[in-house]
C-alpha cells in the first residue's frame, strides 16, 4: 500500500528547514512563519492519523533505493506514539526559542538545523525498516552538531568533539550489526522482525551487543553517557529537544524496535538477553541519580537526571514483558513532558536571571511565580509524586517487573525514587522557602517562553491524571502493547 | 552518423579542438572555454540519458571491426565518468573565471591553464570510452603529461619539484604498462578488450604482463606505497588545478585496472595476487587517514584524504574477484558497484572540498587549519559545502559515499570475508576524524586580538562547490539510475 501522508508529515520539517537555510538572516517573520506552519500542519496530520490508526489503518510507503534497498516508512502504533510526542513539543520548542533568541545572531541557521533534526526525528519514528531506521538516526547524528556548537565558544566545541566521539563509533558499531543482519537474513522489516536461522546463538548475542552498543550511546547508558552532561554548552531550547525528543529518545526508542522488532521477546527470552540489559539500564538509573546529586549547576543535574531517567524506557523494553512495556513506552512520553518543562524552565532562569548555579535559586519563587510552579511540576513529576505522570510509569515498571520475575527491579525503583527526591526537592526548598537575596525583580516576559512550560507542565499532570482515558500516553501504549502481543 | 555517435565522437574531440583554439586565439580564450564545456555538459547529459534507456553507443573507427579496427564504447559505466568528468571541469571552468584566485596572471591563464585543462578532459573521456589497451595508453599518456603541467603551472620551486617526482613516477607508470601491452600483443595478436577476455591469462607471459600494468597503473593510481607523489603535487598545485587532479586523474588509471582485471581477465587473478591489491588498499587508508590526522594545513589533509579514499578502490579486487566473489554472483556485483559510487562520489566530493579550500585560502590568505577560526562567519556556504562533502568521504547517509560503504561492506560479509567491511567502516571514523579537525577550527569564533580580517568571496563562486558536494549527495539519495547504469561485474 503506497500512501502519501508518511512522506507528507517528513515534509512538514524537510521543506521549512531547507528553505530557513536560504533565509536572511533579517527574515524573522519568514522564518518564524515558516518554523511555526510547518509545525503546525504537522500536528495537524498527526492527531488525523492518531485517529485513522487507532481504528485500525496503517499507512505504508516504501521508496526503492536500488534493487533489494529500500526505505519503507510505516505509520503503527509505536511510531504514533514516538512522532505525537516529537511533533507538539517540537511546535512548542519552536515557540519557546522563538522568544528565547529573539533577534541573536546566525538564527538562520540555528532554525534550520533546527527542523532538520525534527525531520530526522521524525524519519526515526516513521521508519519501518531497520535500514531506514538508521539512515534517519545518523541523520540525526549529523544534524545535532551544528546545535550542539552553534555558541562557537570553547566549551561548545568541546562539547560538539565529544559528542562525535561517542556517536560516530556507535553509528559504525550499528551499521555494522544491521549489515551482518541483513547479509543472513535478507531486509529486516519491523513489521514481520528478522529472520535468524541462519545464524548461530553465538552470533545472535554478537548482534544483540552490537546493537545495544550503538544505541546506548545515544540512550546515554553508562559507560556511553559523558557526551550528554557536556552537551548542555547548547542553547537552552536544544538542550530541551536533545533531552526530551530527539537523541536520548531516539536511543531509547530504538531499544523498543530491535528488542520487540528485530529479535522478538521470545528470541530475547531464550539467549538470556533481557536480564543483562535491564541490570545495565538499572546500573544506569542509579549511577545517573548519584551523579546529579553531586552536581551544583541546575543545567548539569538535570542532564544527569536524563541518563537516569531514560534508561527507565530502555528497563521497561528490556523486561520483555506487557506491563513493563507498557510502563517504559509511556516513559517515553512522561520523561518527556516533564523533561522538558524543567529545560524550559533552566532556560528561562538562566536568561532572565542569569541563574546557572543551584545555591542561586534561592527565594526565586516569589519573583518568578510562573516558572517555579512549572519547575515544581516537572521535579514533582520525575520523582514520581501521584498522580503525577513519573508515578505512572514507576508503577507499571514495577509491576511489569515482578511479572518478569525481576523482583530485584522493584527495589532499584525505589531506591531511584529516594534519589530523585533527594536531588530535586533541595530545590524546590531552596525556590519557595528562602529567602530572597535583594535586588530587581526578574521579569518572566516574553510570554514565548513561559507558556510552552505551562503547556507541557500541565501535560505532565494531565497525562498521570488522566492516565486512564484512551488518547493518554498511558492509554496509547496499553494500545501498542495489546496490539503487539495479540497479533 | 547517428546523433547519440555523433555525441560520442564530439566527447573526445570537442575539449581538444577547444584546446587548439585556445592556444590559437587566447584573447578569445574565455568565451571559447566556457561554451566549450556548457556544450559538453549538455552533450554528455545527452550521451548519459540516451545510454540509460537504450543501452550502449559503440563506434567502430573508420568502420573497421576488430581486431583489425579500433573500437570505442560508452556503456554505463563510461557514461557515468563522462558525465562526472564533465560536471567537475565545468564547475572548474567557472570557478576559474573569477579575476582573483587564477592560477598566475591572465596572459598564462589562458595560454596554459585552460588549454591543459581541456587536453586533460579529452583524454580522461579517451580513457573512459576506449576500448583497446594501446588506445588507453595513448589516453594515460596524454592525461599524465597534462596533469603533471597543471601541478607546476605556477612555477614555484616546491611545485616544480612536487612536478617532478610526478613525472618520475608516472613516467615508470607509463613504461611499465606498455611493456605489457607488448606482450600481450605478441601473444594474442589483438589488444581490444572484448576480444582479449576470456582468452587473457592463457599465455604464458600473460601474468608478467598482467603484473606489470597493474603496478604501472597502481603508481598512476597513487596507490599506498606508491602514493609519495600524491600530496606534494596536490597540495602545490592552484586548487582548481588540485580539484581536477584529485577528483579525476587517479580514477582514470584505476578504471584501467577494473576495465583489465575485472572485464578482461576474469579468471586469470590469483588469490594472492587479488589479496595483495586489497591489503595495499587497506594499508593506504589507514596511512592516508592517520597521515591527514597529521596535516597542519588544509590542503594537505584534502591531499591525503586522497591518498587513503583511493585505498577503498583496491578492495574490489578480493572482493569481487577473491574467494569472496566466488560466494555468490550477487557479491561481486555489489563490490563492483559499490566501487563506482565509491569512485564517482569522491570525485564529486573531492573536488568540492579543493574548491573550498581554494575559496578560504582566497578570503584568509592561508590555509593554516590552527587559523581557520571565523571562516564560518565570513564564508557559510563554503563551509556548508565543506560539512556536505564530508558526509560523502565519511560515508554517512544520505551520501554517494554511503551507497558505496552500503554495498562494500555488503559484499564482505556476504562473500564470508567481513575483514575488508571492517576495514571500510574505520576508514569512515577515520575520515570523520580527519575532516573535523579543519571543519570544527572553521567553526570557532575567531579570540578579538587575532582575528584577522577575510577577503569577501562572491556568493556565486561559494557555489559552485555546494553544487558538487550536493550532486555528490545526490548519487546516495537517487541511487537508482547509476546503479542500473553500473550494471553489476561487466
Amino acid at each position: 500500500m503506497t500512501d502519501w501522508l508518511p512522506p507528507l508529515i517528513l515534509a512538514t520539517s524537510l521543506l521549512p528547514a531547507v528553505a530557513t537555510f536560504f533565509l536572511h538572516q533579517e527574515s524573522h517573520v519568514w522564518r518564524n512563519t515558516l518554523n511555526l506552519g510547518g509545525a503546525l500542519l504537522k500536528v495537524g496530520l498527526v492527531v488525523f492519523m492518531l485517529v485513522e490508526v487507532a481504528g485500525g489503518t496503517l499507512h505504508e510507503t516504501r521508496i526503492d533505493l536500488v534493487p533489494g534497498v529500500f526505505l519503507l516508512l510505516r505509520v503503527d502504533a509505536l511510531s504514533l506514539l514516538f512522532l505525537t510526542l516529537s511533533a507538539v513539543l517540537w511546535l512548542l520548542t519552536t515557540v519557546y526559542a522563538i522568544a528565547y533568541f529573539d533577534h541573536k545572531p546566525n538564527l538562520s541557521r540555528f532554525f534550520g538545523f533546527f527542523s532538520l533534526c525534527v525531520f530526522a526525528t521524525t524519519g526515526i519514528a516513521l521508519s519501518g525498516s531497520l535500514l531506514t531506521f538508521f539512515i534517519f538516526y545518523e541523520l540525526l547524528t549529523l544534524s545535532t552538531w551544528p546545535l550542539v556548537v552553534h555558541k562557537q565558544n570553547a566549551a561548545s566545541m568541546r562539547a560538539g568533539v565529544s559528542y562525535l566521539l561517542y556517536s560516530l563509533p556507535g553509528s559504525v558499531a550499528l551499521l555494522f550489526a544491521i549489515l551482518w543482519l541483513e547479509s543472513a537474513a535478507g531486509p529486516v522489516e519491523f513489521a514481520n522482525g528478522a529472520d535468524f536461522a541462519d545464524l548461530d546463538s553465538a552470533s545472535q548475542r554478537w548482534l544483540f551487543l552490537l546493537f545495544a552498543g550503538g544505541l546506548a550511546v545515544k540512550a546515554a547508558m553508562v559507560p556511553l553517557h559523558r557526551w550528554l552532561p557536556a552537551a548542555m554548552a547548547a542553547p537552552a531550547p536544544v538542550s530541551a529537544l536533545l533531552h526530551a525528543v530527539a537523541v536520548v529518545k531516539a536511543g531509547a526508542f530504538g531499544f523498543v524496535r530491535v528488542i520487540h522488532d528485530v529479535f522478538g521477546i521470545e528470541r530475547v527470552t531464550d539467549l538470556g538477553l533481557g536480564i543483562p540489559l535491564a541490570m545495565l539500564a538499572s546500573v544506569t538509573i542509579l549511577y545517573g541519580s548519584i551523579q546529579a546529586l553531586r552536581q551544583t549547576g541546575i543545567k548539569r543535574r538535570l542532564a544527569y537526571s536524563t541518563v537516569s531517567q531514560v534508561s527507565y524506557i530502555v528497563l521497561g523494553a528490556a523486561l520483555v514483558g506487557p506491563l513493563a512495556l507498557i510502563g517504559g513506552l509511556a516513559h517515553l512520553v512522561h520523561q518527556g513532558l516533564m523533561k522538558i518543562t524543567l529545560f524550559f524552565c533552566a532556560g528561562i532562569y538562566d536568561e532572565r536571571a542569569g541563574i546557572h548555579e543551584i545555591a542561586e535559586l534561592n527565594g526565586i519563587g516569589a519573583r518568578m511565580p510562573w516558572t517555579s510552579v512549572c519547575f515544581s511540576l516537572g521535579a514533582l513529576g520525575m520523582i514520581g509524586l501521584p498522580p503525577m505522570a513519573g508515578f505512572v510509569t514507576k508503577i507499571y515498571l514495577g509491576l511489569g517487573a515482578m511479572e518478569s520475575g525481576a523482583p530485584w527491579v522493584v527495589a532499584v525503583l525505589a531506591g531511584s525514587t529516594l534519589l530523585n527526591a533527594a536531588y530535586f526537592l533541595p530545590l524546590l526548598y531552596r525556590i519557595w522557602f528562602t529567602p530572597p537575596p535583594d535586588g530587581e525583580r526578574p521579569g518572566e516576559r516574553p510570554l514565548g517562553i513561559v507558556v510552552p512550560a505551562v503547556i507541557t507542565g500541565l501535560g505532565a499532570i494531565a497525562a498521570g491524571l488522566l492516565a486512564g482515558a484512551d488518547f493518554s500516553p498511558l492509554g496509547w501504549a496499553t494500545l501498542i502493547v495489546e496490539r503487539h502481543y495479540q497479533p | 552518423m547517428s546523433l547519440p555517435i555523433t555525441a560520442l565522437v564530439l566527447c573526445l574531440t570537442l575539449p581538444l579542438l577547444g584546446a587548439i583554439a585556445t592556444v590559437a586565439a587566447p584573447r578569445h580564450a574565455t568565451p571559447l572555454v566556457t561554451s566549450v564545456a556548457g556544450l559538453m555538459v549538455a552533450v554528455t547529459i545527452g550521451l548519459t540519458s540516451h545510454v540509460a534507456i537504450h543501452g550502449p553507443v559503440v563506434v567502430a573507427l573508420g568502420e573497421w571491426a576488430p581486431p583489425l579496427g579500433i573500437q570505442i564504447m560508452a556503456d554505463g559505466p563510461a557514461v557515468l565518468f563522462l558525465l562526472v568528468n564533465a560536471l567537475v571541469m565545468a564547475a572548474v571552468v567557472l570557478f576559474s573565471l573569477a579575476p582573483i584566485g587564477q592560477p598566475g596572471p591572465r596572459s598564462r591563464l589562458a595560454q596554459t591553464f585552460w588549454p591543459l585543462l581541456l587536453l586533460l578532459w579529452g583524454a580522461l573521456n579517451a580513457i573512459f570510452v576506449s576500448r583497446d589497451l594501446f588506445n588507453l595508453y595513448v589516453g594515460l599518456e596524454l592525461a599524465s603529461l597534462a596533469a603533471v603541467a597543471l601541478v607546476a603551472i605556477e612555477r614555484k620551486r616546491d611545485t616544480l619539484n612536487a612536478a617532478l617526482r610526478y613525472l618520475l613516477f608516472a613516467l615508470t607508470g607509463s613504461l611499465l604498462y606498455l611493456l605489457g601491452v607488448v606482450l600481450i600483443y605478441a601473444g594474442h595478436g589483438t589488444l581490444d578488450i572484448t576480444l582479449l577476455a576470456g582468452e587473457l591469462g592463457m599465455h604464458p607471459t600473460d601474468a608478467l604482463a598482467i603484473g606489470a600494468m597493474t603496478a604501472g597503473l597502481a603508481a598512476k593510481t597513487a596507490l599506498f606505497p606508491f602514493h609519495v607523489w600524491l600530496p606534494p603535487a596536490h597540495a602545490g598545485a592552484p586548487a582548481p588545478a588540485s580539484a581536477v587532479l584529485s577528483a579525476l586523474v587517479p580514477k582514470a588509471s584505476l578504471y584501467i585496472a577494473l576495465r583489465l582485471w575485472l572485464e578482461a581477465a576474469p579468471g586469470a587473478g590469483d588469490a594472492i595476487a587479488v589479496n595483495v591489491l586489497g591489503w595495499l588498499g587497506a594499508l593506504a587508508v589507514v596511512h592516508g587517514s592517520i597521515m591527514a590526522l597529521r596535516q597542519e594545513r588544509l590542503k594537505l589533509v584534502i591531499a591525503y584524504s586522497t591518498v587513503a579514499q583511493i585505498g577503498y578502490l583496491f578492495l574490489v579486487f578480493p572482493l569481487a574477484l577473491g574467494a569472496a566473489g566466488a560466494a555468490g554472483s550477487g557479491v561481486a556485483d555489489s563490490a563492483w558497484n559499490g566501487t563506482l559510487f565509491q569512485a564517482l562520489s569522491h570525485a564529486l566530493a573531492k573536488a568540492a572540498l579543493f574548491l573550498c579550500a581554494g575559496l578560504i585560502l582566497e578570503a584568509a590568505g592561508h590555509d593554516r587549519i590552527a587559523r581557520l577560526a571565523g571562516v564560518a562567519q565570513a564564508l557559510p556556504v563554503t563551509l556548508f559545502a565543506f560539512g556536505l562533502a564530508a558526509i560523502t568521504l565519511m560515508g554517512l547517509p544520505p551520501s554517494g559515499g554511503f551507497m558505496a560503504k552500503y554495498l562494500l561492506v555488503t559484499a564482505s560479509l556476504e562473500g564470508g570475508v567481513p575483514g575488508w567491511g571492517l576495514i571500510v567502516l574505520a576508514g569512515g571514523l577515520l575520515a570523520a576524524a580527519y575532516l573535523y579537525r579543519p571543519m570544527a577550527s572553521a567553526f570557532r569564533h575567531p579570540d578579538q586580538e587575532s582575528a584577522a580580517p577575510f577577503t569577501t568571496v562572491a556568493a556565486w563562486r561559494q557555489a559552485i562547490p555546494l553544487g558538487l558536494a550536493i550532486a555528490s549527495l545526490a548519487l546516495g539519495i537517487l541511487p537508482a539510475v547509476p546503479h542500473e547504469l553500473m550494471g553489476g561485474m561487466p
